[in-house]
């Protein structure tokens, strides 16, 4: 089980789903319309480390967070 | 040394500590960039969220670099509101010789403007509305879609 967190703007509730890889948290963030309009736009950090890999594999416990576009300063 | 305050930064405050705190550690230049809220398109300010442990890890590495070049970086940043006329960014960089913080202080804004975990709102008639429009997807989005 690995726990979705949703930065910032996107203002949903963390969810927690099975997933082996980012490609199965994909597909399952696909499947939320809420979510999906997101998806194209955001980028993606396990365990606060930023990945960009669909293949990455997960592990029981880990973090995955969505990080929509930023504008600091 | 990244710093996060509630609200507005008190800027002069944070320069004259700065400042006092470099002030025999042998920099030749320092060099600061201030951000502050203007009165435009019938805002009443701006809110920010921050997201602070890929934050923390994207300054860490920007000293590490800043190191590299005998520089040193500073950073502060305000979560939550604030208003028209006052600052919620400053960054600056010493350095022995000028053209290294000169030269840093741009890299360093630029970068912090694409890829620093930071989420800027508009507030509009007490409401906080996210700036997409100014805003700059991190490098490697979209990766899930």
């Amino acid at each position: 089980m690995v726990t979705v967190e949703f930065l910032g703007p996107i203002g949903q509730k963390p969810l927690n789903m099975n997933a082996s890889t980012l490609a199965d948290v994909a597909t399952e963030l696909q499947k939320n319309e809420a979510l999906k309009i997101w998806l194209e736009s955001a980028a993606v950090a396990v365990n606060d480390v930023m990945v960009a890999d669909l293949s990455f594999k997960l592990k029981d416990g880990d973090k995955v967070s969505l990080l929509p576009p930023v504008c600091g300063g | 040394m990244l710093e996060l305050f509630e609200g507005a930064l008190p800027v002069e405050d944070i320069l004259a500590r700065w400042y006092k705190d470099e002030s025999t550690q042998n920099y030749g230049a320092f060099i600061p960039f201030i951000g502050t809220v203007r009165d435009e398109d019938n805002i009443e300010g701006l809110s920010f969220d921050i997201y602070e442990p890929i934050l923390n890890s994207w300054f860490d590495a920007w000293q590490e670099k800043a190191k590299a070049q005998g520089a040193w970086l500073k950073m502060a940043h305000s979560k939550g509101d604030v208003l028209l006329h006052e600052s919620s960014y400053i960054a600056a960089v010493f350095s022995p010789k000028r053209r290294v913080a000169l030269e840093m202080i741009d890299e360093f804004v630029e970068d912090f403007k694409a890829s620093a975990p930071i989420w800027k709102y508009d507030l509009l008639a007490g409401k906080r509305v996210y700036a997409e429009d100014r805003s700059t997807a991190i490098k490697g989005s979209g990766v899930l879609a």
